[in-house]
């Protein structure tokens, strides 16, 4: 086997070659600072691997187009930025009820409206898990470095796979642009998963059962073109599909689906712990931030401070679990710092409730938190 | 006895939601027949619609059939005949759906020559939420939301498509049942981007504020004023005044979609094996 080869890569870069590795075969994009390499490097990449690009004519056609391609059995990704991201929203939701696999990325950037274009922010972290109408669940991951997004963008398809969902990568500008030196692993060190494939006769299956699937409540996926003859729609359906005003089997459904994620929470949420154990003050940060807060981390410690770092990896589901660990200790402060209004720090305080103290850390319009602004705030905590 | 067509439907899903002496069936009975009569592979084919009373169509349908968002089947179609260029892609759209809330794709469709069919239930109005106007309401025409009267210009739906550059386009009419079926016929067989406009009636929201109350009023409406298209050729503008062509106005071979990536991925594929 071949060596991996050290390479010097962009974030968004590393998002292309990562979805490619995991079998992304379709992308449809439109272009949107930051996020336009994404579409570059899969309209470069993708017909050399026999996959396709399209650059539709707007955001909402390359949702629809990405469920499209899916439903024909193709991995498939669209990328975009906080406009393009709202203008998905409905289609997103689509991806939902119908239980569409595929890999959404948003790099953010500074909004509200068209905001600062080019600077980088997290304040879609709410619009991610709330953004689509109507209850529903989302997973949502956030790298915080190039090879990270390698590796989330490969995680996201393969969630996106097991669990019949789309998935938000979650970006910042910061990461969407920063290059650093990256060894990606070889594809013998990669796990892929692929949706399960229906395993009775076309004229039993029922593409969204009660109660099948390798995972309880994701119930099989056939391909358009396979002789299955299923229909999808965003009309709330029973199990054959087809459109229900049945108050109840509404209701089991519209559970099923939100139930798939949320008591999944354990495999899917992942985070990061570093210095936790013993720490008097925690810090939680995602994505750019967190990288500031990791010098803190360590800064504070060289200074005998007993500081720690939680690292959400995935920010939907929330990991509550996490937290819960951290409530446990009782560290005399929880520091959230984020770049935004204080999004995050919304479900952190929920879990924290009236036990430890909750300190938010916001910067606006493109301003990176810096580890020093985090340091002076866990010394003032101490 | 199971009739012949019958195969081609999901029987279990009716009856089906459309109003009475609505036009929808005819329309629907024709892309059946033209189906059958084409013989295509039924397992080959996905149907596609948005929202709308026409939209409702492919849940009758026994095929792989897709109901999307408002306005947005022919993005989502895009999707599935890229991803697998051997199915044959038909997608179901309303006026409201195509030409207002959809029109950016449906001429992005049209100017890329993506080989699908695209098959308009065009009735002039929003049926599905009680008569509202749509870009294809005559002027003067009376709606919910024109109660004075359209004061817009409609579409000519078949002409914004030509223009976008799409290879074919066709229209007729509920009254005009077996034309319907074999401009149809024509269109899935296009390869390329074909378009169909298919006039229905609505007596419900549209007949009923219009003096056309009955779904034969509206047929007749449709008779009087359709001329076969080698009759238009040669109306002069003013004999032209109320009426519209029928029949197929466009079919024209250019290099299409799929098979121009097709052929890309190859080279693409050649260079990476030398």
């Amino acid at each position: 086997m071949a060596e991996n080869k050290a390479r010097l890569l962009q974030g968004n870069e590393a998002v292309v070659e990562g979805a490619i590795a995991a079998g992304l075969r379709f992308f449809a994009g439109y272009p949107i600072t930051p996020s336009t390499e994404i579409a570059e490097q899969a309209a470069a990449k993708l017909p050399t691997v026999g996959g396709k690009f399209i650059q539709m004519e707007d955001e909402i056609a390359s949702m629809a187009a990405v469920c499209g391609a899916s439903l024909a059995g193709v991995k498939s990704m669209t990328a975009t930025s906080g406009p393009g991201f709202s203008l998905k929203q409905e289609n997103l939701g689509f991806a939902v009820k119908g239980e569409i696999p595929c890999v959404v990325v948003n790099v953010q950037r500074v909004g509200p409206s068209t905001g600062m274009p080019t600077s980088p922010a997290q304040g879609d972290v709410m619009q991610a898990r709330w953004g689509s109408h109507g209850d529903h669940e989302i997973v949502a991951l956030c790298p915080s470095s190039v090879e990270e997004a390698f590796r989330l963008t490969v995680e996201a398809f393969n969630i996106a796979e097991e669990y019949r969902t789309p998935v938000i990568l979650l970006m910042d500008e910061v990461i969407g642009h920063l290059r650093e030196k990256v060894v990606l692993p070889s594809k013998e060190e990669l796990t892929i998963k692929h949706r399960e494939k229906p395993s009775v006769p076309p004229e039993q299956y029922k593409p969204f059962a009660m109660d099948q699937g390798r995972i309880p409540g994701v119930p099989p996926l056939a391909a358009y073109g396979e002789g299955y003859r299923f229909h999808v729609t965003g009309l709330t359906h029973g199990e054959d599909g087809f459109p229900t005003n049945n108050p109840a089997i509404a209701e089991k459904q519209i559970k099923r689906i939100n139930e798939k994620i949320s008591s999944n929470r354990k495999a899917l949420c992942k985070v990061e712990r570093f210095f936790l154990n013993d720490a008097e003050v925690v810090v939680v940060a995602y994505g750019a931030t967190a990288r500031s807060a990791r010098k803190a981390v360590k800064d504070a410690r060289e200074q005998g401070i007993k500081a720690g770092l939680l690292r959400p990896i995935t920010i939907w589901p929330f990991v509550e679990d996490a937290l819960s660990e951290v409530k446990a200790n009782l560290p005399k402060a929880v520091i959230v710092p984020e770049m935004n209004l204080g999004q995050l720090v919304l479900p952190v305080r929920r879990v924290m409730g009236d036990s430890v103290p909750v300190i938010q850390i916001n910067k606006l319009a493109g301003q990176l938190i810096e580890p020093e602004e985090i340091l002076s705030a866990i010394k003032e905590a101490v | 006895m199971a009739l012949p067509l019958e195969q081609y439907l999901r029987v279990a899903k009716m009856p089906h939601i459309w109003c009475p002496g609505c036009g929808h069936g005819i329309v629907l009975q024709a892309i059946v027949r033209a189906i059958h009569e084409l013989g295509i592979d039924t397992e080959k084919t996905v149907i596609v619609s948005g929202i709308g009373c026409s939209a409702r169509a492919p849940g009758y349908l026994h095929f792989d059939t897709l109901h999307t968002t408002h306005g947005r089947a022919i993005a989502f179609a895009t999707g599935i005949k890229l991803a697998k260029p051997e199915l044959n892609v038909i997608v179901i759209t309303g006026d409201g759906d195509a030409a207002a809330i959809g029109g950016n794709h449906l001429i992005h469709a049209a100017r890329r020559n993506l080989d699908i069919t695209v098959i308009c239930f065009n009735n002039n109005i929003y049926g599905m939420t009680s008569g509202q106007y749509s870009p294809l309401t005559p002027q003067g025409s009376y709606a919910t939301t024109s109660p004075y009267g359209m004061l817009e210009k409609p579409f000519d739906l078949c002409n914004l498509v030509m223009g976008a550059g799409g290879t074919f386009a066709a229209r007729s009419t509920t009254y005009h049942a077996r034309q319907l079926t074999n401009v149809i016929k024509e269109a899935i067989s296009h390869k390329g981007f074909a378009f169909v406009d298919a006039l229905s009636q609505c007596p419900t929201y549209f007949g009923r504020r219009n003096k056309l109350r009955t779904p034969l009023d509206m047929m007749n409406w449709f008779k009087d004023r359709a001329v076969p298209v080698n009759a238009w050729e040669k109306l002069s503008p003013e004999e032209r005044e109320d009426k519209f062509p029928i029949g197929v106005l466009k079919k024209t071979q250019a290099t299409e979609l799929t098979e121009v990536y097709k052929e890309l991925i190859q080279q693409l594929q050649q260079r990476g094996g030398e």
